[in-house]
């Protein structure tokens, strides 16, 4: 069950420009917690600006969590402004993660857009304690912008990467190469199983990639948020079968059970 | 000192004047083990139609300075599979049930309502014909004969309490409220959401998937105090007010201008510990002052 905690900042680090690693003591939550799902956290402490702000789970240790974000605006500006020994409001863990259980695949592909990135380390991580292969696909803008390469290599996946204007890996998009991949027949479809996380425009290039194919994908989806507890009804995303809540219902879903248009 | 937080709305008994508001406390379980839902004063539900809603196209909410907007368009399952479904979750929390319904005509609304009053456990009905986000011209809380014929075809069909819930979006409120009182309904809550707008100058489009919405949060206390002021001292039957309550001073200035009882939205989100906050710092609030009863200051405003 998720639970609101004033959580202590162990550590903040801004590890790209613009980008910012943050840690916080959060036993319980890190205890429930598991890849895929996201805090609700309180930025700022006045009513402008007056939502919280969903986050993703980065990574999970035994009594701290890791959260990676990208400062876009005011309320992620302020969370950047904060320092170690300091505190936040956080409600979490929120929404339904990953499910690494259900899917038969033996190889599983995690593919990144951007700050897609971020749930999807605590989910290799996850993938390695189940001694499961995973082959990992980073996609951003330039070289500067790619994160967690190191991080990946070192849980000893497969790292591809590219980078839209081709400044390191490959040039063009994180779905060019998940699509390179499928196709390259190295891995039995059958045996894999695809997770992913990133902008719209990254699912819905997935969504059409993975048509016709019987492959498992799960992605995270991002919507804009009010109460991050399912009771709202703000967070709505189309799926076959009428709108879903994505903090509630998701942020985890399956490709084939979203709408696409 | 004793104190006493007690408050009667029509026939519904509240162990405090602090509730919870439509739309933004779902169905109350999404909020259990983050507030004791035991200890609110009522629980209004999210609205409910005759059939299901399957609500408005996202994004459905956007930040503004110190407020939301939400275009949520009343997404809900319908009366009978809101009663399969949602009801026997609110029983568990034995606190008033407030349901609240919207119906596309005056049938509707007593059809809901006659449904309604045959469930034991249901306290109160809210007749919510205030809401900004759904495709008609006038909204019935726009129109003073359309009210009173709303809530008197309510008031036919239910013996249960009946509270009207009013939209600012009117140019004399008092007016509609007055209609409202003399076709009988029990209470009158207010305000609903301010229709308003967000635009996002990079994509040139709206912020909302609706294009409008409906603004709420500490941005529209000041014209909710009003309202709840002007009404007041014209009717003669309880007030619930609300509109950007976020903690007990907040909830305070509604009471000292003529609320009987406050319901909590927004706020829900931010903190969903906030009704539960408000309750102890009114009973805290009692204390210092040495007043005995929240009844004492309704309406006490000095002038
Ligand atoms: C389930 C979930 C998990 C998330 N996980 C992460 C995460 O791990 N790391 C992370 O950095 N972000 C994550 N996000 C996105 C994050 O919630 C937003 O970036 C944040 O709410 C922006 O708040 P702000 O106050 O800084 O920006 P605002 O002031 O609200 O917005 C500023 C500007 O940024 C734009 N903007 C807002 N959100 C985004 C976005 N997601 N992408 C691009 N532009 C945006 C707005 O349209 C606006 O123009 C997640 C979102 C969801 C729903
Ligand atoms: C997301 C959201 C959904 C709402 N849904 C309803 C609803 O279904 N029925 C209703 O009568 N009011 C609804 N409201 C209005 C609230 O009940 C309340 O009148 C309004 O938000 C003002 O109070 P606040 O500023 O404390 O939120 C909704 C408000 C919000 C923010
Ligand atoms: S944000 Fe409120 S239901 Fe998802």
């Amino acid at each position: 069950m998720a639970q609101q905690i004033i959580a202590k900042i162990i550590s903040q680090k801004e590890v790209k420009p613009g980008c910012f690693k943050m840690a916080l003591l959060a036993p319980a939550i890190a205890k429930a917690a598991c890849p895929g799902q996201f805090l609700h956290i309180r930025c700022g402490s006045s009513s402008d600006p007056l939502l919280r702000r969903p986050v993703s789970i980065h990574r999970i240790d035994k009594s701290s969590l890791e959260i990676l974000y990208n400062v876009v605006g005011r309320g992620t500006e302020i969370l950047s402004k904060k320092k170690p020994g300091g505190s936040v409001d956080i409600i979490g863990p929120l929404g339904n993660g990953f499910n690494i259980y259900e899917n038969s695949g033996s190889v599983k592909m995690l593919v990144a857009g951007g700050m897609g990135v971020a749930p999807l380390l605590g989910l290799s991580e996850e993938l390695k304690r189940h001694k499961t292969k995973s082959i990992v696909i980073l996609g951003a803008k330039t070289k500067n912008h790619i994160l967690c390469g190191k991080e990946f290599k070192k849980l000893g996946a497969e790292v591809y990467i590219a980078t839209e204007d081709g400044s390191m890996g490959k040039k063009g998009l994180a779905t060019d190469l998940a699509r390179e991949i499928i196709h390259s027949k190295r891995y039995k479809w059958h045996e894999m199983c695809i997770y992913a996380a990133g902008p719209t425009g990254m699912i819905k290039t997935l969504c059409k990639l993975m048509e016709g194919c019987s492959l498992e994908s799960q992605v995270s989806l991002e919507e804009r948020m009010a109460c991050g507890l399912g009771a709202c009804l703000g967070c709505a995303v189309d799926t076959q079968a009428g709108y879903k809540r994505v903090c509630k219902d998701g942020p985890v879903f399956k490709l084939c059970d979203i709408i696409c248009e | 000192m004793r104190i006493n937080t007690k408050i009667k709305i029509g026939n519904i008994e509240m162990k405090n004047p602090v509730a919870v508001a439509s739309g933004t406390f779902g169905y109350g379980d999404e909020f259990e083990g983050l507030t004791d839902i035991k200890s609110l004063g009522a629980i209004v539900t999210k609205t409910i139609t005759l059939h299901a809603r399957v609500g408005n196209k996202p994004p459905r909410v956007t930040e503004t300075p110190a407020g939301m907007l939400n275009s949520i368009g009343l997404e809900n399952p319908g009366v009978e599979r809101f009663l399969k479904e949602k009801m026997p979750s609110l029983v568990k929390f034995k606190i008033p049930i407030i349901v609240s319904i919207a119906g596309e005509s005056t049938e509707e609304y007593a059809e809901i309502a006659k449904r309604l009053d045959s469930v034991r456990e249901i306290d109160g009905i809210e007749i919510n014909i205030s809401c900004p986000n759904i495709q008609t011209n006038e909204l019935i809380a726009q129109n003073e004969i359309l009210t009173a014929e709303v809530v008197k075809s309510v008031k036919s069909v239910t013996k249960k309490t009946v509270i009207t819930k009013l939209s600012p979006n009117v140019t004399n409120i008092v007016s509609i409220a007055k209609a409202a009182e003399s076709a009988g309904t029990d209470a009158i809550s207010l305000i609903n959401t301010i229709t308003a707008m967000a635009v996002d100058i990079k994509t040139r489009e709206s912020r909302l998937g609706n294009i409008t919405g409906g603004l709420s949060g500490p941005a529209i206390k000041p014209i909710a105090l009003h309202m709840v002021w002007k009404v007041y001292r014209s009717v003669g039957i309880p007030i619930i007010g609300m509109g950007g309550i976020m903690d007990w001073k907040d909830a305070l200035e509604f009471i000292l201008c003529g609320a009987k009882a406050v319901m909590v939205g927004t706020a829900n989100f931010v903190n969903p510990d906030a009704a539960g906050e408000i309750i102890t710092g009114i009973e805290n609030y009692l204390k210092s002052a040495r007043a005995q009863d929240i009844s004492g200051l309704v309406g006490k405003l000095r002038v």
